[in-house]
């Protein structure tokens, strides 16, 4: 199996009183609490924490996408993984993703997804997220009744600049270009970067993942027992649409934290947990549900089997009303794994088996956590855990992991030297 | 209450509910924010001497179609085509809220469609000094009383009737919402101030002294911007203890206003 080192980069000193004192960590959260010096170390922490995960062997680092948004610092996840393609060699850069929707022309993304993968050597994993309400409705004011045909048509105009060979004119409904001829192009076209697309349990997401032959991603900040209605229901529409159970068709994300033994790794835990789950999912409940956002099949299915998990969990309505804030809870419900290597072994297994996925993404910063704390969460993983799942569905191809050019072929990047370091 | 005759007309391909009661001179009614789910006192009030004809605007209770309509020329074309299909042509026009703005493009767009017209808290404007509320953004609990002075009134008018389909009810209500959006997000601004010149048809806006939606202000943006053109005819009126649906909260007194100035 693949496991992957994800990063949302959450503002680490939102204040102790902010639920109390601030409506939502998102959309409209208050400028007087960021502090752009501190951001400085903040980013710099965390793209430290991206390279060291790419040092120790995770399969790919992972960043994504937020707008005004007190947990994820990047507006623009592709300026990160155009530093992270120079900082490392052979890890896969997995940007989960651009919402689409956003870009004006969306052209954009096939160009900067381009100059990734040619900058990378052919590491780029290219996700495809419609975007929360948050992000694109509200921070970015899109039109919720708009935002999924205009993501679809958005879609198709990115695909065609990247495989068709000559200048076309695009006839959108909501996008018209005379000439669209990407410079450049990316490296792996045979017959493009590998689309993911992180999406909520709708039955529509799934048919089309498996029309294109595209990963279907279940990223829940929920874990492991909420999200195995949703992968369940995957794997059944697959069943129906005659696709095998390859398990790399999905990817997962999901909270771990490792330590030498349980008590350590709840004392080393608990305070980012309780961080995570308290302040940076503390979001005002009146962003969740722009009317159109959510299709009426999926309304009415959420209306009609209100004991199904999968269809209950599509909705940001319902995930933000799930909250559990404190570190038993957060533990009991699945949402964080924690342990000693063994247990998070054994745990880490059955969660890949039970929900039949072969792209693990794995939170292991989040909320507050410090840096020295995440490289050791980090290094325990890979030197402990990731050598004893490793071997999970070796009996399948991942035929949706990126094909980068052969290790000889591609740039040699010399090493950063500081300047004070190379005067030495 | 007895209720009206229910008739429909295709709309780029979309069946739309016209509900028409009364009897008398014609006159138009396209429905604020929510729609008609049900037929209100309102209507009744103004059918005791007109023939009152009420079209529903596409995705708006009992009318499909918003998901066809991607800009606002192709919304201004499909309220047109409801507006002539429902026999309104020159007949006299009233409209709130969302409707309110449709009211008030048909007059400056097609003078001759429209006899005398009446908005109730229109939507169309944006004042960055006195920025309207965001419809789209607020919790369930505070809603209603967003959008009428008495919240009870908005619930009255979402309250799935009897025996009403429990699974199809709310997601109509929501359509209604997602056509609204649809039209006006984000800010409810689809430039109209650059066309209310247009408007020669003598006007009456109403607005609720109480609409926590659109400033009550708004109305003299409105006034001013008609006026620029050769309409002298135009007049303001607050309705009190009134909110942005001022003719869910206060039946009578906009009934009376609208049924005065057509008179």
């Amino acid at each position: 199996m693949k496991l992957m080192w994800f990063h949302l980069m959450p503002y680490t000193e939102l204040p102790e009183d902010f639920n109390r004192k601030h409506p939502s960590v998102w959309v409209d959260i208050h400028s007087s609490l960021f502090d752009p010096r501190r951001a400085h170390h903040m980013y710099n922490d965390f793209m430290d924490e991206l390279e060291y995960a790419a040092e120790l062997g995770y399969d790919a680092i992972c960043v994504n996408e937020h707008h005004s948004n007190g947990y994820g610092l990047m507006p623009s996840p592709n300026l990160i993984a155009s530093s992270l393609a120079r900082r490392t060699t052979d890890t896969a850069l997995c940007v989960m993703g651009n919402s689409l929707a956003l870009y004006n022309p969306p052209t954009r993304v096939a160009e900067e997804f381009a100059m990734i993968d040619c900058i990378s050597g052919g590491r780029l994993i290219a996700g495809f997220p419609v975007g929360s309400p948050m992000d694109t409705c509200y921070a970015y004011g899109q039109n919720p009744s708009l935002l999924r045909e205009r993501y679809l048509e958005a879609h198709d105009l990115v695909k065609r600049a990247w495989t068709e060979k000559d200048t076309f004119a695009f006839n959108g409904r909501y996008n018209q270009q005379r000439y669209v001829n990407i410079w450049p192009r990316p490296i792996q076209n045979e017959p493009h970067p590998p689309i993911w697309i992180p999406g909520g349990g709708s039955v529509e997401t799934w048919r089309w993942c498996a029309e294109m032959d595209y990963v279907y991603c279940y990223l829940s900040y929920y874990g492991y027992k909420a999200g195995l209605a949703t992968m369940q229901g995957f794997w059944n529409e697959m069943e129906k649409l005659g696709k095998d159970r390859n398990p790399y068709r999905a990817g997962f994300l999901q909270f771990v934290g490792v330590a030498e033994s349980r008590q350590q790794a709840l004392d080393l835990y608990t305070e980012p947990a309780e961080y995570f789950y308290g302040r940076c999912l503390h979001v005002d409940a009146r962003f969740a549900t722009p009317p159109g956002y959510t299709t009426e099949a999926t309304q009415r299915a959420g209306i009609q089997s209100m004991v199904s998990k999968a269809a209950n969990t599509a909705s940001y309505s319902s995930k933000l009303s799930m909250k559990a804030t404190n570190m038993k809870d957060i533990v009991d419900g699945g949402y964080v794994i924690v342990g000693s290597p063994d247990e998070v072994v054994e745990q880490i297994r059955n969660v890949a088996t039970s929900l039949n996925v072969g792209h693990l993404m794995l939170l292991l910063q989040y909320g507050n956590m410090s840096k020295d704390t995440t490289k050791y969460n980090t290094r325990l993983f890979a030197e402990k855990v990731m050598p004893k799942v490793k071997d999970l569905f070796g009996e399948w191809e991942d035929k949706w992991w990126p094909k980068p050019m052969a290790k000889g072929q591609r740039a040699a990047v010399p090493p950063f030297r500081p300047q004070t370091v190379a005067a030495e | 209450m007895s209720q009206p005759v229910t008739t429909t007309i295709d709309v780029n391909g979309h069946s739309c509910r016209i509900w028409t009661k009364g009897s008398g001179p014609k006159l138009g009614f396209l429905a604020g924010l929510g729609g008609l789910p049900r037929w209100l006192p309102f209507l009744d009030r103004l059918a005791e001497g007109r023939t009152v004809i009420a079209p529903s605007l596409p995705g708006y209770p009992g009318a499909t179609g918003h998901t066809e309509l991607d800009t606002h020329l192709d919304w201004i074309l499909a309220v047109r085509q409801l507006v002539d299909g429902a026999g309104l042509s020159g007949a006299d026009l009233v409209g709130a809220s969302v409707g309110g703005a449709f009211a008030a493009e048909m007059a400056a767009i097609f003078p001759g469609q429209v006899r005398r017209l009446a908005l109730i808290a229109p939507f169309g404007l944006f004042d960055d000094k006195e920025p309207a509320a965001d419809p789209w953004a607020q919790r369930k609990d505070v809603l209603p009383g967003l959008l009428c002075a008495d919240a009870a009134n908005w619930n009255e008018l979402v309250a799935p009737p009897e025996g009403a389909n429990s699974v199809e009810w709310p997601i109509e209500m929501t359509r209604a919402s997602e056509a609204a959006a649809r039209a006006f997000w984000p800010l409810g601004n689809t430039r109209l101030e650059k066309r209310l010149r247009l408007i020669s048809a003598p006007t009456l806006i109403l607005w609720g002294d109480r609409d926590a939606l659109l400033p009550p202000s708004y109305a003299v943006k409105f006034a001013e911007g008609i006026n620029k053109g050769n309409n002298g005819a135009t007049r303001v009126e607050t309705v009190g203890n009134a909110g942005h649906l001022a003719y869910l909260d206060q039946p009578d007194a906009v009934a009376k206003a609208v049924l005065g100035h057509f008179a």
